[in-house]
């Protein structure tokens, strides 16, 4: 299973939609980083609306990924952590520090903007 | 009595049909979506800690009755290296992989009971539970 990820002006947008097997996030870590090089975007949103469980292995993956983005220069946020999915992360000890968040996909490109130009 | 559902843990989409299966008999049970959410990913940690240390195992999951009050049981069972220091392995951040080493103390605090036993070189039985309210 892949995870398609689009290509907005200067952003790149996922949205995941699929079951969270290990081989599928490690693949989206790969093709995130690739096309992050290949088309140049300054920032990410990656969606999270669908997804109903996130355990230390896929939050280990995803926390990766945005320090690896940062280290190419690209601004990373996530967006729609379900209240379920942010409860049990907590209980898992898991924080994300240093991480940005919004609400949904509209408002993690407003923050996007915002980063890029301030 | 419904009979307990037994998920051998062979790959990494083993892991993925544990948890689904889990979280359909939460369903079931009429868990709330947030006690769905931690058993699920309950299931996940311990399945993907069968994977990672005893390269193959069972997940059994079964449901508890006790005076109309109905609970979720996990069980998973493998014959790995089993683990000498539990105390260790329960402190948060402790991991011999490389991981984030926050499964078995999340798992923990996720559910209502939990319980290890281990014996070095033979392996590790976890059993974990949750009532719903
Ligand atoms: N089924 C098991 N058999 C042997 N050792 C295990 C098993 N489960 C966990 N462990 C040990 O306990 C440690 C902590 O596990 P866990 O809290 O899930 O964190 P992580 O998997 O991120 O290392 C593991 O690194 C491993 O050494
Ligand atoms: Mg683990």
């Amino acid at each position: 299973m892949r995870i398609p990820i689009l290509k907005l002006k200067d952003y790149l947008l996922v949205s995941i939609q699929v079951e969270l097997d290990d081989q599928t996030v490690l693949t989206f870590q790969e093709d995130l980083l690739n096309k992050i090089k290949d088309s140049g975007a300054k920032g990410v949103v990656i969606d999270l609306t669908s997804v109903d469980m996130i355990d230390s292995f896929i939050a280990k993956v995803l926390g990766d990924v945005i320090v690896m983005t940062s280290l190419m220069g690209t601004k990373a946020v996530l967006t729609g952590i379900q209240p379920a999915v942010a409860i049990t992360l907590i209980e898992l000890g898991i924080t994300l520090e240093n991480v940005h968040t919004a609400l949904d996909l509209e408002q993690g490109i407003t923050i996007l903007s915002q980063l890029l130009e301030g | 009595m419904t009979e307990p559902i037994v998920i051998n843990i062979n790959n990494e989409f083993d892991i993925v049909l544990a948890r689904q299966k889990g979280r359909e008999v939460s369903k079931e049970l009429l868990f709330g979506g947030v006690d769905q959410a931690r058993i699920t990913t309950a299931i996940s940690e311990l399945a993907r800690n069968i994977y990672l240390y005893a390269g193959s195992g069972q997940i059994t999951i079964s449901i508890l009755e006790d005076n109309g009050r109905r609970g979720i049981q996990i069980s998973a069972s493998d014959n790995g290296p089993g683990i000498s220091d539990i105390r260790m392995v329960l402190q948060d951040g402790f991991s011999t992989s490389g991981g984030l080493g926050a499964g078995l103390p999340g798992v923990k605090r996720l559910m209502d009971t939990f319980d290890i036993d281990s014996v070095p070189g033979a392996g590790t039985t976890i059993t974990i539970s949750k009532w719903a309210r």
